[in-house]
């Protein structure tokens, strides 16, 4: 018998129940909640007269609809402007209250986007199920926990009785091998993936993350990797535990206490694909050969390398994509043929459950140092993760580099991923995002979205245009300085 | 939730691949703490030539003439016709709400994306998958007829055009019987609730870590 894979030992881990159809009963672990999602859910077990099965699985953060500014936040929700946002958030705040939910509210330090506040807290542990109402849930499966998203109704069922009804899905290894290029990152390998199997290509699949170059990355690389898998199709993403799993969770508030954390670790090393598991598809990148990636186009699979030009529609496979492609350019107001560094911006986002952790940050801000924010660049703004991600990074002096450089530094959120708060394009307005979809009027109606790395998108900020941020590797500034001063 | 055995339905073609659920439910409008109410902002970019928001009396909204759904030809559609991948994207079940409210009750693709599809058929919407060939025909019928209607028959998983031809479909077992009977996913679940608890009660043991209140 073949090996199994790591998507199948979780699978059979969580298994409470097959049926002859195909269907299954799996246990979840973990259920993180936000405010967008999970209304209508509590409102169903209400009007039930149902109860949690399980209050410790759950926990709550608000993020979608947060302000970001200082002086709205220091408000609590009062400072939430558009009332409906600020009904929504006040709901999650009485639903976690009378359910007896724990919940890091809008002003606790712990709040943040749910997708950096779970790993951060170690509420996310190799081994685990973690669903989330939330596409992005896929970003836990970095510490090789079973993660995906769900809709509301299933939000209810897992509240309900922490099951959620399933079906097994296809095995898919996506192998990263050899090194990365200097100022390449997770975020431009797993572009460079979607735009090789497509936005569709991993439908059906758990895709498994592996090779020497997914091995090298940081727990926050994993995470901006598993986090779009979901762009591919993917419902769940992958990566097996390792070292990098096992530190970054150590002494972590959720995390197995002093005396649970042997046995915990000796079960997580079990965690990896047996050598020799079957896989139903197999699809390789050579890591030395990605370029940093700019999405040109209003879906994740329409990306190029930095130094291409926007693709002509005439070179599509059929006429369906051919269609696709040319209301893509008419949506971006782009030509085929233009080269992606003659691209002029008028705002750049850093931040989303993609690209909102410390590591980003630090690469953004390598970028910022002692730079400033072309003057074509109408807003630039920098959007932490997390409250512990803000405090972290100010300890760092991080935030002073940003100030200074021009850079907005605000309070954490979902901010302009998907401008649910006051953080939005305006039609036609053009930005280099660090967030995860670039789909027509997602960031503000009319507004055109390029999805870049942090450091990627620094850069575009400083020239006030994308550049191949290669040519911008740390010291290179100051050796520029230094020759323009002397 | 609501049953669904068999339709007449009349059909509108969406000629668009990679349909995302952010288009088919823009971001503003899931600020909403109900599940209903959504119809009106159906695909509301494309819909409309003015940019929506919540509470808004969408009567007076300026209409965009191009836009298929409101061609007076496919008012009333019931089937939904798309291309590749619909429903990609965001885990929004404000999606399916937004086109059950308008009431489309049936989505005929090439492929649907995962999330949309569970989604879709927890509110009674039946989802049909079907070759490209296939699709790309019953576009230039519905195209080329006005009024076309296909018969969707869940029991024999058959749909008919209006000539007569009949087209298989595919659909899970229990997803079908769950959609014949209207049946409550929790109430089937929790019917189960005594293997849930020995699992449960298993899983502690063997991970106690996984427990916060022990």
């Amino acid at each position: 018998m073949a090996g199994q894979t790591l998507y199948d030992k979780l699978w059979a881990q969580h298994l409470v129940t097959s049926r002859d159809d195909g269907s299954a009963l799996i246990y979840i672990d973990r259920h993180l909640l936000h405010e967008v999602t999970s209304p209508q859910a509590f409102e169903g077990l209400r009007l039930a007269g149902r109860k949690p099965w399980r209050r410790d699985a759950n926990l709550a953060t608000p993020d979608h609809n947060v302000p970001t500014t200082i002086k709205e936040r220091s408000a609590g929700n009062a400072g939430i402007v558009d009332d409906v946002s600020r009904i929504q958030v006040e709901t999650l705040d009485a639903n976690c209250e009378s359910f007896d939910i724990e919940e890091f509210r809008i002003n606790d330090e712990r709040q943040g986007i749910v997708h950096v506040v779970g790993p951060e807290q170690g509420a996310t542990l190799p081994g685990m199920t973690v669903v989330c109402g939330d596409s992005h849930t896929a970003t836990h499966g970095a510490f090789a926990a079973l993660s995906h998203g769900i809709g509301t109704s299933e939000v209810e069922h897992v509240l309900a009785t922490q099951c959620l009804i399933a079906q097994k899905m296809k095995n898919m290894q996506v192998r990263v091998e050899g090194q990365l290029g200097l100022g390449v990152t997770a975020k431009d390998i797993v572009l460079a993936i979607i735009g090789r199997i497509g936005t569709a290509g991993g439908t059906g699949y758990a895709i498994e993350f592996a090779g020497s170059a997914i091995r090298e990355l940081s727990m926050e690389g994993r995470m901006t990797i598993c986090n779009m898998a979901i762009e591919a199709g993917a419902r769940v993403g992958l990566v097996a535990v390792d070292d990098h799993t096992i530190e970054y969770l150590r002494g972590r508030p959720f995390a197995p206490s002093a005396e649970q954390w042997p046995a915990a670790v000796e079960a997580w090393r079990e965690l990896v694909s047996d050598d020799d598991a079957h896989f139903d598809k197999v699809v390789e990148l050579d890591a030395a050969a990605i370029e940093p990636q700019v999405t040109w186009g209003t879906s994740p699979e329409m990306v190029v390398n930095v130094s291409a030009a926007v693709p002509d529609p005439a070179t599509a496979d059929d006429e369906t994509v051919a269609r696709g492609m040319q209301r893509a350019l008419e949506y971006m107001g782009l030509e085929a043929g233009q080269k992606i560094t003659d691209i002029r911006l008028d705002k750049v986002f850093i931040g989303s459950c993609t690209n909102s952790r410390i590591e980003d940050l630090r690469e953004a801000a390598k970028v910022a140092q002692g730079r400033k924010v072309a003057d074509n660049i109408q807003l630039a703004m920098v959007v932490p993760g997390s409250g512990l991600v803000k405090r972290l990074a100010e300890a760092e002096g991080l935030d002073k580099i940003f100030v200074e450089a021009g850079f907005e530094w605000r309070e954490p959120g979902c901010s302009m991923c998907l401008a649910m708060n006051a953080d939005k394009l305006g039609a036609g307005e053009r930005c280099a995002s660090t967030s995860n979809r670039n789909f027509e009027g997602r960031q503000g109606y009319g507004g055109r979205t390029h999805l870049v790395s942090p450091a990627m998108a620094a850069a575009a900020a400083i020239e006030g245009h994308f550049v191949d941020v290669r040519d911008y590797d740390p010291g290179s500034a100051r050796d520029r300085d230094d020759a323009l001063s002397a | 939730m609501k049953k669904f055995e068999h339709l007449q339905g009349l059909v509108a073609p969406l000629d668009r691949a990679n349909v995302d659920t952010d288009l088919i439910i823009p971001k503003q409008f899931l600020k909403s703490i109900k599940r209903t109410g959504f119809g009106p902002n159906l695909f509301d970019e494309l819909r409309y030539l003015d940019e929506g928001y919540p509470g808004q009396d969408a009567s007076s909204r300026p209409l965009n003439p191009d836009f298929v759904l409101n061609q007076p030809r496919y008012h009333g559609a019931q089937v939904l016709l798309a291309r590749r991948n619909f429903g990609c994207g965001s885990s929004r079940e404000h999606a399916p709400w937004a086109l059950d409210d308008f009431g489309f009750r049936v989505v005929i693709a090439p492929s649907f994306a995962d999330i949309f599809y569970n989604n879709s058929f927890k509110n009674g919407i039946l989802l049909i998958p079907l070759d490209e060939e296939t699709v790309e025909r019953l576009f230039q019928e519905t195209e080329a007829t006005e009024g076309y209607r296909l018969d969707v028959d869940l029991e024999r998983q058959q749909l008919t055009t209006p000539s007569g031809e009949t087209i298989a479909f595919e659909v899970d077992p229990f997803r079908k019987h769950c959609l014949l009977e209207g049946l409550d996913d929790i109430g089937l679940t929790l019917a189960q609730s005594g293997a849930i608890s020995d699992f449960e009660r298993r899983h502690r043991q063997a991970q106690p870590w996984l427990f916060r209140d022990v």
